[in-house]
């Protein structure tokens, strides 16, 4: 609860922008001791950048640093390093884990703060020589998670740990360090069961008690209206409101992340998928793409609509076309016009065809240091043999250079992309204008089926609506199927004619694009909207 | 739970695979040892001699694994300024017990110089110590051929004319270390069943491993367990990564010094261009033999695999002569032997990561069927 005095924390206009690109603006909000305050936003909205802020981190001084000042105890600090952050009693339990997997809970817990006891050997050769206290390291191990009020065994190694004991330790580190007045927890309860994420949230409550200020980002709202004292919603890089936990629902909340109304975009093409065939159907699909891992993803393609994968960041929906593609290893099946296609052999995706458009343009995406030509033609070449003039029943293959130029003419043109002429070098060309190549690459191939992964991701708004615009066209001139993968649903809402959203691995619903704004909020952080226009798959 | 379920064949075969190597040398010794017709007597006496000779060497191994640093192939380093000691000793007619003690004082600066430089060039190179530290090796070996061959007798003083090349400078390519030869195996030697054994260097062997035990127990120690694992999280943590990890290479080397020094003590010569060449590669091949991995190793696996590793050595040109009537049949076959290990180790070692990668992806399809149980 809120207490009288100077606030532990107050964060005074803050901005930051990133090479002209504003990514926070006028920031202020205040933190007493012992408050718990939630902040949520969708991605990119700033919260971890004002996190980044408040640590000091490297890529905040690299980029220029911040504007605005912060408060701790009334006193100005501005934080060159996250030590210097960490020495004030400040504490981050970040979304990945950062702990050592053949160390103990205690070890990781104590890690380079181990009790020690000197020798004869360390007052020679330095407190370096020093031999660790066993005893006393399991004594202030449990002392911590006592603390928390979890059930934790101090000996068990963190490698052999569920990832909920993972993160009470991750947690209990931070706790155990003498002066602990502030804890920032990114996503704690993003890989907890329901039944683990309840004891985090006791825990909390407990900590907050002792004093603790708690910063709770999440994308789980009802843990966000339970356990906080205040709700930060946060859109744009502005906190968009500021208000008490108590009395709010999850669709008030959705609504506030999410921003816009609907009406707002181009509105939907009468066209209904669900009366096609389906061209691609993924059962029980399972991806280990780090970071992005699916766990059990059954999705149906319609043959000639553009469908859109939707959902927050870490929830799995980018593990869906590489896992497709065999880019990481995947279990599960996909069938591709009534053929079963083997996983983990991105040939065979080819070779059906099937193409995918990468997010990572310039790693996988593109030959950067090769010309237009070439680009657009190599997919084609390499899995199609087009572009080819055979000798001896094939024993030679010469590239057939007039053809290659005439099909970089043509999508030069179709897609209009900016250059001095398709002898121009990849890397040569702005972001909008590569992704652009990307595309028309997936588009020699003519494929059946085409994946398209954040298609607009790191280009200008200029730029973005004409790559959409050549996705839909190329839907609607060739029939095409489209599956779009992107975290930014007014996108997806603008061309595509269903929405799947993704949450923890699996789909957690699929609306028509013009359904209500709240309901994809709703489904991204894993509740069904009540009155759904359309059931998603249990 | 992240448990993955397996049958028992499963269990099984990954036990077998876990500890492939030493099971194959296990059986390769089992078949070579009744064809060589040695007795079991000369055979203990050879593995006795073994251990006391090549023990230190290898457990100069440890702590760069410790460190996340892989296979020390830098340890050759070490091994030279051993022997740089080693030839002044003997040009100074210092012999016995105080002449290695010399020799070892007199390396100590020259392994500590040489490990540090070669931790730092490791540091640029993370995550490609091993190959790195290999071709370091070779580098050095340039310089101290340099320093041996033309620098010793013109530049530095080299008096012994038993050391001097007869055209007036440059080292002999054989040392005799006869003064030297024994002095500390012969210290205390007892016979048990007829074995002669060096006390004395065993002793000297068991109070280097109490030091690994004890060093394993200090804060460097486990910050060289926490840099080995995630260089990214020790360094968060505010732990000191790069200091940590040439401290490491630092260890290692002169420890690999006085194993040098040792090694030498036993064998009488110093071959003085050969040498160091070999050691580094017998050393990590017989610790490999010994079970151990580029990222795990232990005290156990230092003297396994020098039991069999070396049984293999003392075996296999007899018994080689004795089926084919060809002796030089073993000679060959313990260098490709060496060589075949290491090749073996680090083969095994990815697929072991990429197994361990494949096993994320059984608990994610075993996740699937384990949900729909519960409903």
């Amino acid at each position: 609860m809120k207490q009288p005095g100077a606030p532990l924390l107050e964060m005074r206009n803050i901005s930051k922008d990133f090479f002209g690109n504003q990514v926070l603006a006028d920031v202020n909000f205040t933190l007493s001791s012992g408050e718990i305050l939630g902040l949520v936003g969708e991605n990119g909205a700033g919260k971890t950048t004002l996190m980044k802020i408040l640590f000091g981190m490297d890529i905040i001084h690299q980029t220029g640093g911040y504007g605005g000042e912060i408060f701790l105890h009334g006193k100005a600090v501005r934080y060159q390093s996250s030590f210097e952050a960490l020495a004030d009693g400040i504490g981050m339990v970040h979304q990945e884990f950062s702990l050592l997997p053949d160390f103990s809970a205690a070890e990781n817990i104590l890690l380079n703060r181990e009790p020690k006891k000197s020798s004869p050997v360390s007052e020679v050769f330095g407190d370096r020589m020093d031999t660790i206290d066993r005893k006393s390291m399991q004594q202030k191990a449990r002392t911590a998670i006592k603390k928390l009020g979890v059930e934790l065994d101090p000996a068990m190694l963190v490698g052999q740990m569920p990832v909920g004991h993972k993160q009470f330790t991750e947690i209990a580190r931070e706790i155990s360090k003498d002066h602990i007045k502030l804890l920032v927890l990114d996503e704690p309860t993003a890989v907890l069961t329901e039944r683990e994420a309840d004891i985090l949230l006791s825990a909390m409550r407990k900590l907050a008690e002792e004093g603790i200020a708690i910063i709770f980002i999440s994308h789980r709202l009802q843990e966000v209206i339970d356990v906080c004292d205040t709700v930060l919603v946060m859109r744009d890089g502005r906190i968009i409101k500021d208000v008490p936990a108590a009395g709010l629902t999850i669709p008030q909340i959705a609504r506030w992340m999410v921003g816009r109304e609907v009406g707002e975009h181009p509105g939907r093409r009468a066209f209904n998928p669900e009366a096609q065939p389906v061209i691609l159907s993924m059962k029980n699909l399972w991806v280990d793409m780090p970071g992005e891992t699916v766990r059990d993803v059954t999705l149906d393609v319609h043959q000639g609509e553009i469908l859109g994968v939707g959902g927050l960041a870490g929830q799995g929906k980018l593990g869906i076309p590489n896992g497709a593609m065999g880019l990481f290893p995947a279990g599960g099946t996909i069938t591709f016009k009534g053929n079963a296609i083997p996983l983990n052999q991105p040939r065979r995706f080819l070779d059906a065809g099937m193409a995918f458009v990468s997010e990572d343009r310039r790693g996988v995406g593109l030959l950067l240091d090769e010309s237009l030509d070439w680009n657009i033609s190599f997919t084609a070449m390499q899995v199609q043999e087009r572009f080819l003039k055979k000798y001896l029943k094939g024993a030679i293959k010469w590239r057939d250079e007039k053809q290659i130029q005439a099909i970089a003419k043509k999508y030069i043109d179709a897609l209009e992309i900016r250059c001095t002429s398709f002898r121009q070098k990849a890397k040569e060309l702005s972001g909008g204008n590569q992704q652009k190549v990307c595309l028309a690459k997936a588009f020699a191939v003519e494929p059946g089926l085409l994946f398209v992964s954040e298609p607009t991701r790191g280009i200008d708004i200029g730029a973005k609506g004409l790559v959409l615009q050549a996705l839909r066209d190329y839907n609607s001139k060739s029939g095409t199927t489209i599956v779009m993968v992107s975290s930014e649903l007014e996108e997806l809402r603008a061309i595509c004619d269903r929405i799947a959203i993704v949450a923890d691995g699996r789909i957690s619903g699929i609306l028509p694009s013009d359904a209500e704004s709240a309901d994809f909020g709703l489904l991204m952080v894993g509740k069904q909207p009540d009155g759904s226009t359309e059931g998603g798959q249990g | 739970m992240n448990v993955l379920k397996e049958t028992r064949g499963e269990k099984f075969f990954r036990v077998l695979e876990k500890n492939a190597v030493p099971i194959l040398f296990l059986a390769i010794c089992a078949i070579g040892i009744p064809f060589s017709g040695y007795s079991l007597n000369y055979l203990g006496q050879e593995v006795i001699t073994r251990i006391s000779r090549n023990s230190f060497l290898i457990i100069a191994l440890l702590v760069p694994i410790m460190a996340g640093m892989g296979l020390n192939f830098g340890m050759t380093l070490g091994a030279m300024a051993g022997q740089i000691g080693l030839i002044f000793i003997t040009d100074w007619g210092i012999g016995g017990i105080p002449g290695m003690v010399l020799a070892m004082i007199l390396s100590t600066p020259i392994s500590a110089f040489l490990g540090w430089m070669c931790g730092k060039i490791l540091n640029m190179a993370k995550g490609r110590e091993m190959v790195t530290s290999y071709i370091i090796g070779f580098f050095i070996n340039g310089l101290y051929q340099l320093i041996v061959l033309y620098g010793m007798g013109a530049v530095i003083p080299i008096k012994s004319p038993a050391l001097i090349l007869p055209r007036g400078y440059g080292i002999r390519n054989t040392v005799n270390l006869i003064s030297l030869r024994k002095s500390l195996d012969n210290i205390w030697a007892i016979k048990v069943f007829g074995l002669s054994v060096p006390v004395m260097t065993l002793i000297v062997i068991a109070l280097l491993c109490v030091f690994i035990v004890w060093f394993r127990k200090t804060k460097l120690g486990q910050d060289m367990r926490a840099v080995g694992q995630d260089m990214e999280v020790a360094r968060a943590a505010g732990i000191k990564v790069e200091h940590t990890r040439i401290v490491s290479i630092v260890i290692s080397t002169i420890l690999a010094g006085y194993g040098m020094i040792l090694y030498l003590q036993n064998i009488g010569t110093l071959n003085t261009y050969n040498s160091h060449m070999q050691i580094g590669m017998f050393s990590i091949a017989a610790l490999l033999v010994g079970g151990a991995t580029v990222n795990r190793a232990g005290i156990g696996n230092v003297f396994l695999g020098v039991t069999l590793f070396h049984l293999m050595f003392i075996v296999s040109p007899m018994a080689g002569k004795n089926l084919i009537g060809q002796a030089q049949l073993g000679e060959y076959f313990r260098v490709f032997v060496s060589y075949g290990v290491i090749t073996i180790a680090l083969v095994l070692y990815e697929v072991r990561k990429r197994r361990d990668k494949a096993r994320v992806g059984r608990l994610l399809a075993q996740d699937q069927t384990d949900v729909k149980e519960v409903k």
